[in-house]
Formats: C-alpha cells, sequence, structure tokens
C-alpha cells in the first residue's frame, strides 16, 4: 500500500503548524518573516497559502509518475513503493531539468550556493519507513493535513464529500491530475480558486517523452543498416567508376 | 631582437573586451553560484545558457553530420573542399557546448555522473550520452588534419581503417541527439504556448538542425575565403544553396501542416510578444527559402551569404522562442538575462570564431590554400580525361 497526504482546505485554519515541523524535520531556519513567504523555496519546502478567508497548502505532490523522476538525467530522483518521491542530493549535477518539468512548479533550486542542491519535500520518507506520520500530518492541530494509505485517504475523501455535501466542491484534486499524486486535495470551492493548477494534463507525463525516446533502438539499428547499406552501394559505384576512368586513361594512352 | 606585441586591431580589442569581461563573469560564477549571476528563479530555471550556448550550439554545428553523411556515405565527393571546415565547425561546436555546460550545471564538478548514474527514461540522459559520444567522434574525424601536418601516416592509416563505421556512427548519435533537443520540451505541455509546444518537436528540430549545418558551412567558407584570400567555391556553395532551399520548404511545410492539425494557427491573430517573436522566425527562415529557390541569388555570393546568414538568425530565433519565449507566459515571470549570462554566451562564440581561425590557419583544413600543388594534382587524378 502506497503512503499519501489528504489536506482537507476545509478543516485548516492558517495556523503553519506544518510550516514550522516541516522546517525543523529539514533543520532549515524558521521565523516571522519566513513564515510570511507564501511561495515554497529552497528554504521553505511547505507553504500555507491565503486565498481570501480561505486557505491552501504547497507542497510536492509525489506523483504516482513523476515527471522529475523520470527526466533527471542522472536518475537522482526516485518514486519509492512506499509513495514518497525521493531525492539523493550525492547524484544531482545541476541540470534542473525536474525544476523545468514539474507541472507544479515544486522543486527549489539552491541559486545562491556555491555546491547547489535540489530541495523538495520527501514526505518525510524515513518517518513513514519506521511507520510514523510525516511530520506536517503530525503537527497538524485540526486533521486538515492527515497522512495514511491512498486508497483509504481517497475513500474518507468521498465519505467527508458524501457526509458534508454543501461544505465541499464535490471532487478531489490529485485524483487524475498528471494520472494521478499522493498528495490528495479537499476544498470548498472550485481548486483554482485556492490556487492549484487546474490546466494540467490528466495523464501521466513520463509517457510524452518516451513516446519519442522509444524509437531510439529503432533508429539505431535501422539507421545503421541504412547507412551502412546507401555506402556499401555508392562507394561500390565509386570504385567500378575508378576502375573505368583508369582503363580509359590507359587505353587513352596506348592509342 | 625584440619581440613585437601583436598589432592592436579593432576586433582584437573587441575580443580582448569580451574575455576580459567573461573573466570576470567567471570569477562570480564561482563565488556566488547560479544566482550571482543568472536571472535564473525556481519559475524559470533553464535561460539564456540553455537555449542558445546548448540548443544553438549544438545545431549550428550540425554541418559536421551532414557532410560527412554527402562526403562518405552518399559518396558525393565533389563535396570535400567544405567537408574539413564543417568537421572543425562541428569538433568546436560540442567543445564550446561542453564549456557552456560547465557554466550552467549547478555542479560542474560532477559532469560525469551521467557516465555511472544511469535513467534510460530521462531524454537529457540520451543527449548526455550522445554529445559525449559524438565528441569522441569529432574528435577522431578532426585528428587527421593534426595528424596530417606532423606527418604522421602511421596512426592516420588506423583512423582510416575505422572511418567508415566511426562515420556511420556520428550521422546516427547526431540524428538521435538533435531530434532528443526537441524531446527534452515534450514532458511540459501545458507550460508551453501552444505555438512552439508539438509532439513532433524532435522532427522539426532534426530538420532544423541539418538545414542550418548546410548554412553554416555557406558562412564559413565564405568568411575563410575573406580571411585567407582564397577562392570562394562557389559552384558547391550554390548547389548547397539549392539543397537548403529545399529543406526549408520542407521545414516549413511540416511546421505549417502541425500547426494547422493542432488548430492553432488562430493564435496568430492576438497581438501579444509571443505572435511577432513566431513570425519574426519564420520570416527570418522563409525568405532565404524563397531567396535561394531563384539562380541568381544562389550564384551571387553576397546574396548566398546573405540568405545564409538569415537562416542562421532563425535558426537561433526558432531555439530561443522554444527555450525562453514558449515558456515565458506560463511561468508567472519575466526572465532578461543578466549581463553576466550575456558576456559568458559572447565569450563563447568569440572563443570558437577565434580557435577556428587559429586552427584553419596552422592545420591543413582548407585543401588548396596549404597544398595547392597536390590538390591540384590531385584534382588532376580525379577528373577522368576525355577521351575522343
Amino acid at each position: 500500500m502506497s503512503k499519501a497526504i489528504l489536506y482537507d482546505s476545509t478543516l485548516c485554519i492558517g495556523c503553519r503548524s506544518c510550516e514550522g515541523a516541516c522546517a525543523e524535520r529539514w533543520g532549515l531556519p524558521y521565523n516571522e518573516k519566513i513564515a510570511a513567504e507564501e511561495l515554497i523555496s529552497a528554504h521553505k519546502l511547505t507553504a500555507i497559502e491565503t486565498h481570501g478567508d480561505r486557505y491552501s497548502r504547497r507542497l510536492c505532490m509525489h506523483c504516482i509518475e513523476p515527471a522529475c523522476a523520470s527526466v533527471c538525467p542522472v536518475g537522482a530522483l526516485q518514486k519509492t513503493a512506499l509513495g514518497p518521491v525521493v531525492y539523493d542530493p550525492e547524484k544531482c549535477f545541476g541540470c534542473r531539468y525536474c525544476v523545468q518539468a514539474c507541472a507544479f512548479q515544486v522543486p527549489t533550486y539552491e541559486w545562491n550556493e556555491r555546491l547547489p542542491h535540489m530541495r523538495k519535500c520527501d514526505m518525510c520518507f524515513e518517518r513513514q519507513s519506521r511507520g510514523e506520520p510525516t511530520a506536517c500530518a503530525a503537527a497538524c492541530p485540526t486533521g486538515a493535513t492527515k497522512c495514511g494509505d491512498r486508497d483509504a485517504l481517497i475513500a474518507e475523501a468521498h465519505q467527508r464529500i458524501a457526509d458534508k455535501p454543501g461544505d465541499y466542491f464535490h471532487k478531489i484534486y490529485g485524483l487524475e491530475e498528471v494520472g494521478g499524486t499522493s498528495v490528495l486535495y479537499l476544498s470548498a470551492v472550485p481548486f483554482e480558486q485556492i490556487g492549484l493548477r487546474t490546466n494540467v494534463p490528466h495523464e501521466a507525463l513520463p509517457a510524452l517523452t518516451w513516446r519519442a525516446l522509444e524509437l531510439v533502438p529503432d533508429v539505431v539499428s535501422t539507421g545503421s543498416v541504412l547507412l551502412g547499406g546507401i555506402w556499401w552501394i555508392t562507394n561500390r559505384r565509386a570504385e567500378v567508376a575508378k576502375a573505368e576512368g583508369k582503363r580509359t586513361k590507359a587505353e587513352g594512352r596506348r592509342k | 631582437m625584440t619581440r613585437r606585441l601583436p598589432k592592436i586591431t579593432v576586433w582584437r580589442a573587441i575580443f580582448a573586451a569580451i574575455m576580459l569581461t567573461a573573466l570576470y563573469a567567471t570569477y562570480r560564477r564561482v563565488m556566488y553560484g547560479l544566482g550571482g549571476v543568472t536571472n535564473l528563479s525556481d519559475r524559470f530555471p533553464w535561460g539564456l545558457w540553455v537555449a542558445f550556448d546548448i540548443l544553438c550550439g549544438v545545431g549550428l554545428a550540425a554541418g559536421g553530420f551532414t557532410l560527412v553523411a554527402i562526403v562518405h556515405i552518399f559518396s558525393i565527393e565533389r563535396y570535400k573542399p567544405v567537408l574539413r571546415p564543417a568537421i572543425l565547425t562541428a569538433f568546436l561546436g560540442y567543445t564550446l557546448v561542453v564549456v557552456a555546460l560547465l557554466f550552467d550545471l549547478g555542479r560542474p564538478d560532477r559532469l560525469w555522473h551521467p557516465l555511472v548514474m544511469w535513467n534510460p527514461h530521462s531524454a537529457l540522459f540520451e543527449v548526455a550520452w550522445c554529445v559525449m559520444l559524438y565528441t569522441t567522434v569529432l574528435f577522431l574525424e578532426f585528428l587527421p588534419m593534426v595528424l596530417e601536418k606532423f606527418g604522421w601516416h602511421k596512426p592516420l592509416g588506423w583512423l582510416h581503417n575505422i572511418s567508415v563505421p566511426l562515420m556511420i556512427a556520428g550521422v546516427l548519435l547526431s540524428t538521435l541527439h538533435q531530434s532528443s533537443l526537441g524531446t527534452l520540451y515534450l514532458i511540459v505541455p501545458e507550460k508551453m504556448y501552444p505555438l512552439w509546444y508539438t509532439p513532433i518537436l524532435p522532427l522539426l528540430f532534426y530538420i532544423s538542425a541539418i538545414a542550418v549545418g548546410l548554412a553554416m558551412t555557406i558562412f564559413e567558407s565564405w568568411h575563410s575565403s575573406r580571411a585567407f584570400g582564397r577562392a570562394l567555391e562557389l559552384p558547391l556553395l550554390a548547389s548547397m544553396g539549392r539543397v537548403l532551399a529545399v529543406l526549408l520548404s520542407v521545414y516549413l511545410w511540416v511546421r505549417f501542416l502541425d500547426l494547422s492539425h493542432r488548430h492553432v494557427l488562430g493564435l496568430l491573430t492576438r497581438n501579444r510578444t509571443e505572435t511577432w517573436l513566431f513570425l519574426l522566425e519564420v520570416a527570418l527562415l522563409a525568405t532565404p527559402c524563397v531567396l535561394l529557390f531563384q539562380r541568381r541569388v544562389r550564384l551571387n555570393p553576397g546574396a548566398l551569404y546573405a540568405a545564409a546568414v538569415m537562416v542562421v538568425f532563425g535558426f537561433i530565433a526558432n531555439r530561443l522562442n522554444v527555450g525562453i519565449t514558449a515558456l515565458e507566459a506560463n511561468s508567472g515571470t519575466h526572465y532578461v538575462p543578466r549581463w553576466s549570462e550575456i558576456s559568458i554566451t559572447l565569450a563563447i562564440v568569440a572563443a570558437g570564431f577565434a580557435t577556428f581561425r587559429l586552427i584553419a590557419q596552422y592545420f591543413p583544413v582548407f585543401e588548396q590554400a596549404h597544398q595547392p600543388a597536390l590538390a591540384q594534382a590531385r584534382q588532376a587524378e580525379e577528373e577522368p580525361i576525355e577521351v575522343g
């Protein structure tokens, strides 16, 4: 069973406990100034956003088929069986293709470091491996952020909508977006009103690249036979022409 | 005897200024990281260095594989006089792409990582391997110019023995990574402006790379004929102009079909930056296309050169549009390269020109310029004597 996070915007009171817990877990500084930044960055891996009187939360979506992991040329990003998409800073060579490819603009870069790394939420991989909830879920006083098995959380989300149909927009964000994510959202209003991207494709993104890349063996095999064949034919033609040229030359001399 | 200082000319002064500025920018890059020298951000992680130094750099070096294919695989021997300059351009181009990568990568000390850490699902992984292997191939294709200079015949013989598989590998590797540079952008369908995002981006990148490879060869021949006082191989360049015209029309037609099948031609009625930059790009490719179909343009050195330059600029406009323009609107930020980004890019281009000139001066790149007697003799031998 893979782990997931359910964030219920209707329960969130904007206390930012999740931000503080996250900063502590990563050993990042956290103060009032950083709390006021409603933007994820290399020093703030989750952020509470204010949208009028509603709140929303930004963190890595932990896609089922993550674009970042598929594009990373050195395989520094991996989707684990447990659910989190994890990052190995020892492999990363700083191409920032993950930052470019992510549909949710999650990976952030340490732009001002001499030896920089990419930074993003890893859904507390080592805590979850021990069976503990994520730091943000443990810190949440209202249950707005809940951690658990993805299927169970989806069932619970459907149940919440069914129990209080008037309180919710009747959809779960993260079921279909980019083929499904391991972070799910519930909201009282359509998702774009709490800052979520609703223009993302509903298919897994890595397939878009793979459709082109899977042709590589075909290009190599067909191409080498074709080019080799063309060379064989044209080279033979040139050899024949040369031999004939020599003969005509010789004949010319004889005359 | 006192050594005479090199004469100060305008071009040398400009060159020195570019290099000194870049040196300072390099210092800042090392000390303050990417943030200290670029206007890149989490919203806009790839800027001028990727769009120009890498996308354009690799493309502009495509003449190498195009001419190798023409001369050695299709055995169209009369293109031979422009083969070596094209190989040299390609070799320098790829070397400079690697130099640019050292600036753009966050951890240049880990440039070698893709060698041992694999992810075959990544287009960039494929590009990394192809560029690495192809740079090696280009080095081996360039090596004969050095070996001939010093008269080392034994290694020349070895190289000659592996030359056919080597050249076929070079053409294949180029085909793969020239197109894969387009594949890089397939993963961001919703981020890219629809005038540029298309599933056939790899194909478009490939055709345009071949076209610009030919244009660059014309460009180089024209410049080197002036620099070294060589006769211009006009009939040869004119026939390349003809091929270029056909390639450009195929490219533009495929581009039009793609836009119309995706029903995005309507976007051209919007008064947006994207529309104007798209039209600029198309105009820079369509104008030389029309011009090159005319015989009097192809046979006029100045006009032929102007058409080639337009193709080069049209190509650059296309890559900058894909790498920057198309991604800007959706990024929620405005990216303009910082002075230091431009300075490094300029220095890389300048280094390319200067190295080309130096190597062309001291090594047998242009056959006729260095071995006139030998070349003439060889030509006489190759031309069959007319009988009767």
